[in-house]
C-alpha cells in the first residue's frame, strides 16, 4: 500500500514514520504541507514534531496547511489516517476528532517507555492487535494530556472508540486516554509514538509495528 | 527621543582622529586600542572598534590561552582508521569514519547566559553548536549536555537547574535532535557558575566537507535564516547608547533568546542547499555575529569580501550599524554563493520559508569594507580582525597551597569497616546527587528521534546508527571529575580523557578522536593559568601516547565568583567508531547466571573520590594514578570482546560498588560477587583503567584469553542472579530498596 507522511515546516519524526511504514512492507510517499496533493497515497500518517513551531495552540496552524484540505476530505471518504502525537493535535484541531491536548500535569516535557492497553482492534491502523493487548510504545511529549469534556468521554468509551489507553496515567490524560479514533474506524489519533518501537535496536522493542502493519488487512 | 549621532564613517574618522573612544567600555585595553589605530593607521569608526571589540574578546580570540592550546596541533592530525578531514581552526574538526563517511563532532560552553538566563542561556548553547556542526556540511544527528551545577540543596540551583534542563530539552527536543548522553554534577564551587556545555555530532559524506572561507571574486554573500534583533548586543551597547543619553544608556538585553523552529527550518534548508550543491564557502552566525561571519570567511578565503550592511533584514529598524554587526540573534548563517546559483538558492530558502538577502560580495580588494546606505563604515584587513588579534603571555604558576592539598589525602580518613557499614555506604553512595539516577532530568529530553539511537543515557556512551543497510556506527562521551583536576590538573585531564575513552570503550566502538570544552577560573589569576596550562599539557601527552587527535573545541574563562574559582573542569569528549551497531556491548547486566569479571588494576586510591566527597566533604591528596597504556589495551580487548562479553560497564565515581549498583539496576538483575583483600577499598577505590564484564558460563575461559592476551589483569568477581546485590561476606542489598534509594533524590529535590 502506498503510504503517505505528511511533511510540515517543524515535523521531526517524518522520516521515522517512512522507516516504520517501509519496515511493515508498504510503500512510503513523502509528502509536503504546502502541496494540494497526497501522490495517490491509499493512507495518510501525520507524524510527530512542533508543525509551525507550535508556538500558538498545538497543530491549529497545521490544520489549515493545504495538504490538509486534502487529507481531511480523504479521512471523510474513508481513507486510513493515524496522527502521531502532534499528528493527533492537528486531528483534533481539524475536528476529524474530538477532545484536545493539553500540557501534560506535571508541566514538562517526557519521554519514557510507556505500556499501553490496545482497547480495540476494529481500527485501520490497530487490527494486528488483540483487544486488550499490552505493548510498550515511546511517549514522548510536552502536551500530551487528553482532555475533553464528560459526555464526549461517555460516547467515546461507549462507542469503543478509546483505541490505546496507558498503564498508570503518565501525563494526567482524562481516562488514561493515550488514542482514540472517529466513528468509522479509519482515523486515529495516537499521543504515543509506535514509529519508534519497530526495531529493538534503537527503542524500547517491535511492539509498534503493528500499527502500520494494521493496514495490510484494510480493503482499498 | 535624542537624535541618532551623524554616522561614524571612515571619512569622519579621518577627519576627526582624535574623538574620544569607548574602548575600555568595550572591554579593550589601552594597549590593545592602540594596535587598531596602528593597524588602520587612523582611528577606527566605531563600527570597526565594535569589531574588533568583540573579535579581540576572550571568547572569540582565545588570547589568554592561545599559547597553550598551539600544543593540540603538534598531534599528528590523524585517528587511529583515518585521516582527519578537517581540524582545529574550522567550526568543528571532521574525521573519516570509513565507509566514505565522515564525522563531525565538538563540545562547547555556554556558562554565563545560562546564569544569567537558564532556559534561553542552555537553549542557544544547543543552538549555536549545532549550527557549527551544520556548517561543516553535516547532518546534525545527535546531542550531548555536560551540566554542572551548585549543591542540590542550594536555593540558586532550584533557580538555574530546571530552566537549563528544560532550555536543553525545549530546544533539541524541537529540533528532532536525539540527546544521547551527557553529565550531571553537583560541586560547591559551580554555585553561582553553572557549566551548560553542549556537544552536537554532525555525520557528512567526504565529498559533501564545506569550509568556512569566501573565495571567488564576484561569488555574492548571502545572509540567511532568522532577522537580525537587538539581542545578544552586551558591552557594545555602549557604542551605540553613549550619545543618545549620557546619564542613562540604554542597555540592549544582552542573553539570546532562541527559536528552535527556525533553527529547524534552517537545517533542512542548509542540507537542501548543500545537495543542490550551490555553496562555495558557509560559515554560522554565533558569537560575536556578522563581525565574526563577515572577517571569518573574508579572512580565511581570498581576502576581500564587500558588504551593504543596510541590506541586513532587521527585527528591529532603530538598530545602529555597531548593533547590527554585534548582535547575537539567533538562527542565522552566511554562505559564499557562485552568481548564476543565487536563484536557485533563493528558491530553496522560499521553499522552507527561510528568509534569504545577498549582503555583499567576494572582492580581491584584501580589505573587509562595509557600507551603511552608502558611505562606508568599516574597512579593515580582515586578518587583523579574525585571525590577529592579541596574544598574552599570562603568568602562571603552580599555587602554593597545592603541596598541603595534595598532603591531605583522603587515604587517611575513617572507612567503614563492616558490612553493615558498608553497605551503608553504598546506599549513601548510590542517593548522592552525583551518582543518583538522573532521569528527572534525562527524561526530558528526546532519546528516540531519528530512529537511530542505539544507546543512550545512562549507558557508558550514546551510540548512534549513521547507515541503515551496513549498520556503522558512532558512539560519544563526555567525562570530567573536576576534583581530580583540581588535585593536579595534568593527571585531572588526563583522567577526564580516559573515562571518556573507556566509555567509548565498553560499548565496543573504537575510540577515534577528542573534542575538549575547557572550563577555568580566572586567566588573570596565575593559579587558574596554572591549572589551565598544565590541563592542556596533560591532554595533549595523553593524545599523542593514546593515538587520536584533538579536533577542536572551546575554553570558557572566567568562571568564578569573587575569589573563588570553579573546580577546574576540562571536559572531554570522546568519539569512536564502530563497524556494526548490532554487535554492540550493553553496559547493564543483561541475565541470571552469567559470570561477572573486573578487568584492570584496583590501587588504594580514594583521594578525590566520591566516598571522600559524600561521605567526608573532604578534597584533598592525589588522583588516582594514569596508564595510558593499561587504558589502550583495555580499549582494544573491550572491542575484540564484541559478541563474547554480554555487558560491559565502565568503573569511574564511586568505584567498584556503583558500577555495581547500576549494572545490577538497569534490567533488574542481581548479583552475588566476592570483594578479595581489604573490601572498603576493594568497593570504593576509583582507579582508572578498570572496567566490569560479564560472559556467558561457558565463555570464561575464552574471556580469559583474551585478558591474558592483551595484558589486562583479569579477576572473577561472581555471577549475576537474583533479587539483591550480594558481597559476598559483608552484605545483601535487596533491588528494590538500592532503586528507591537510588531514584528518590533528584524528583524529592527538584519537586
Amino acid at each position: 500500500m502506498k503510504v503517505g507522511v505528511v511533511t510540515f515546516p517543524g515535523s521531526l519524526d517524518d522520516a521515522d514514520a517512512r522507516r516504520a511504514v517501509r519496515l511493515a512492507g508498504h510503500e512510503p510517499i513523502a509528502l509536503w504541507h504546502g502541496d494540494h496533493d497526497l501522490q495517490g497515497a491509499e493512507a495518510v500518517i501525520l507524524p510527530g514534531g512542533f508543525s509551525y513551531g507550535d508556538y500558538l495552540r498545538c497543530g491549529a496552524i497545521a490544520r489549515f496547511a493545504p495538504v490538509m484540505t486534502e487529507v481531511i476530505a480523504a479521512a471523510r471518504e474513508g481513507m486510513p489516517v493515524l496522527g502521531i502525537c502532534n499528528g493527533f493535535q492537528i486531528l483534533c484541531e481539524s475536528h476529524l476528532l474530538p477532545g484536545a491536548l493539553i500540557r501534560n500535569d506535571h508541566r514538562k516535557f517526557g519521554c519514557l517507555d510507556q505500556r499501553l492497553v490496545i482497547e480495540s482492534n476494529r481500527t485501520a491502523w490497530t487490527n494486528a492487535y488483540e483487544t486488550g493487548q499490552e505493548v510498550t510504545i515511546v511517549l514522548k511529549n510536552g502536551e500530551g494530556a487528553f482532555v475533553a469534556d464528560e459526555k464526549t468521554l461517555d460516547m467515546l468509551e461507549a462507542d469503543g472508540r478509546v483505541v490505546a489507553r496507558y498503564v498508570g496515567n503518565p501525563n494526567g490524560s482524562q481516562r488514561a486516554i493515550a488514542g482514540i479514533t472517529n466513528e468509522a474506524g479509519n482515523v486515529v489519533g495516537l499521543m504515543p509514538h509506535p514509529e519508534h518501537a519497530i526495531e529493538a535496536l534503537c527503542g524500547p522493542g517491535e511492539d509498534g509495528l503493528g500499527f502500520f502493519a494494521s493496514l495490510a488487512r484494510v480493503a482499498v | 527621543m535624542p537624535d541618532r549621532p551623524a554616522l561614524d564613517t571612515v571619512d569622519v574618522a579621518a577627519q576627526d582622529p582624535d574623538r574620544e573612544q569607548p574602548w575600555a567600555d568595550l572591554g579593550l585595553k589601552a594597549d590593545e586600542y592602540q594596535r587598531i589605530r596602528e593597524i588602520l593607521g587612523r582611528r577606527p569608526t566605531s563600527s570597526e572598534l565594535a569589531m574588533y571589540s568583540v573579535m579581540w574578546s576572550e571568547h572569540c580570540s582565545y588570547k589568554s590561552s592561545k599559547v597553550h592550546l598551539k600544543q593540540f596541533s603538534e598531534i599528528a592530525q590523524e585517528t587511529p582508521v583515518g585521516k582527519m578531514l578537517a581540524g582545529i581552526g574550522e567550526n568543528a574538526g571532521v574525521i573519516d569514519v570509513g565507509q566514505g563517511y565522515a564525522v563531525t563532532f565538538k563540545v562547547e560552553s555556554h556558562n554565563h547566559p545560562s546564569y544569567v538566563e537558564p532556559y534561553q542561556g542552555a537553549a542557544t548553547g544547543v543552538g549555536g553548536i549545532v549550527r557549527d556542526i551544520l556548517a561543516m556540511g553535516a547532518r546534525p544527528v545527535a546531542v550531548m549536555d555536560p551540566l554542572r551545577f551548585g549543591p542540590l540543596d542550594a536555593e540558586d540551583t532550584h533557580r538555574v537547574l530546571p530552566g537549563i534542563v528544560a532550555g536543553v530539552g525545549g530546544y533539541g527536543n524541537c529540533l528532532g535532535l536525539p540527546n544521547i548522553g551527557g553529565e550531571a554534577v553537583f560541586d560547591e564551587t559551580y554555585l553561582g557558575n553553572p557549566l551548560v556545555n553542549a556537544l552536537c555530532v554532525g555525520v557528512l559524506r567526504h565529498e559533501d566537507l564545506h569550509l568556512a572561507k569566501a573565495s571567488g571574486e564576484g561569488n555574492q554573500v548571502i545572509l540567511y535564516g532568522a532577522r537580525t534583533g537587538g539581542d545578544g548586543i552586551g558591552g557594545v551597547s555602549v557604542l551605540a547608547s553613549e550619545t543618545f543619553d549620557a546619564d542613562g544608556p540604554a542597555k540592549r538585553p544582552s542573553v539570546q533568546v532562541g527559536d528552535p523552529f527556525m533553527e529547524k527550518l534552517l537545517i533542512e534548508c542548509t542540507l537542501e542547499i548543500f545537495a543542490a550543491g550551490l555553496v562555495a564557502g558557509i560559515q554560522d552566525l554565533g558569537g560575536a555575529g556578522l563581525s565574526c561571519a563577515t572577517s571569518e570567511l573574508a579572512s580565511a578565503g581570498d581576502g576581500g569580501m564587500r558588504v551593504d550592511l543596510d541590506q541586513v533584514p532587521l527585527r528591529d529598524s532603530t538598530l545602529a550599524p555597531e548593533e547590527i554587526l554585534m548582535s547575537e540573534s539567533q538562527e542565522r548563517m552566511m554562505a559564499v554563493v557562485e552568481p548564476g546559483d543565487v536563484a536557485r538558492f533563493m528558491e530553496i530558502c522560499a521553499k522552507w520559508d527561510v528568509e534569504a538577502v545577498v549582503i555583499g560580495e567576494v572582492t580581491e580588494t584584501g580589505r573587509l569594507e562595509i557600507d551603511w546606505h552608502g558611505q562606508r563604515v568599516v574597512d579593515v584587513p580582515p586578518r587583523t580582525v579574525a585571525h590577529e588579534g592579541p596574544v598574552y603571555q599570562r603568568p602562571f604558576a603552580r599555587p602554593d597551597w597545592q603541596d598541603a592539598l595534595q598532603a591531605d589525602a583522603a587515604e587517611a580518613l575513617p572507612r567503614p569497616g563492616t558490612g553493615a557499614e558498608l553497605r551503608e555506604t553504598v546506599l549513601r553512595l548510590a542517593g548522592s546527587p552525583n551518582l543518583c539516577d538522573k532521569s528527572w532530568i534525562t527524561d526530558q529530553y528526546d532519546r528516540y528521534v531519528l530512529g537511530n539511537t542505539v544507546l543512550a543515557q545512562p549507558s557508558d556512551s550514546g551510540m548512534i546508527r549513521i547507515d541503515e543497510e551496513t549498520n556503522l556506527g558512532v558512539a560519544v562521551s563526555t567525562d570530567c571529575n573536576g576534583r581530580f583536576a583540581k588535585l593536579d590538573p595534568y593527571a585531572g585531564a588526563q583522567l577526564a580523557l580516559v573515562e571518556s575513552y573507556r566509555n567509548v570503550a565498553t560499548g565496543g566502538a573504537k575510540p577515534l578522536a577528542i573534542s575538549d570544552c575547557l572550563n577555568f577560573g580566572s586567566p588573570e589569576d596565575p593559579a587558574v593559568m596554572w591549572q589551565f596550562a598544565e590541563a592542556c599539557r596533560g591532554l595533549k601527552d595523553a593524545c599523542v601516547e593514546l593515538g587520536i587527535p584533538v579536533t577542536g573545541g572551546n575554553v570558557s574563562l572566567y568562571n568564578q565568583t569573587g575569589e573563588t574559582a570553579i573546580l577546574p573542569t576540562p571536559v572531554v569528549a570522546v568519539l569512536g567508531v564502530i563497524e556494526d551497531v548490532t554487535r554492540r556491548t550493553p553496559t547493564g547486566f543483561q541475565a541470571a547466571g552469567e559470570e561477572i569479571f573486573l578487568l584492570g588494576t584496583t590501587r588504594e586510591e580514594l583521594s578525590g573520590s566520591e566516598w571522600a566527597h559524600v561521605v567526608h566533604g573532604h578534597l584533598g591528596g592525589k588522583p588516582p594514578a594514569v596508564d595510558l597504556a593499561a587504558e589502550k589495551a583495555l580499549a582494544t580487548l573491550l572491542a575484540d570482546g564484541l559478541g563474547l562479553l554480554t555487558s560491559a560497564h565502565d568503573l569511574s565515581d564511586g568505584g567498584l560498588a556503583h558500577a555495581l549498583v547500576e549494572a545490577t539496576l538497569r534490567q533488574g538483575i542481581g548479583a552475588s560477587v566476592t570483594v578479595d583483600g581489604d573490601a572498603f577499598v576493594g568497593l570504593f577505590a576509583e582507579s582508572a583503567g578498570r572496567a566490569v564484564v560479564t560472559v556467558p558460563a561457558g565463555s570464561v575461559e575464552t574471556l580469559t584469553a583474551l585478558a591474558l592476551e592483551h595484558g589486562v589483569p583479569i579477576r572473577h568477581l561472581g555471577r549475576t542472579g537474583g533479587e539483591s546485590l550480594v558481597v559476598e561476606g559483608q552484605f545483601e542489598i535487596a533491588l528494590d530498596e538500592l532503586r528507591e534509594t537510588w531514584t528518590a533524590t533528584l524528583p524529592a529535590a527538584l519537586a
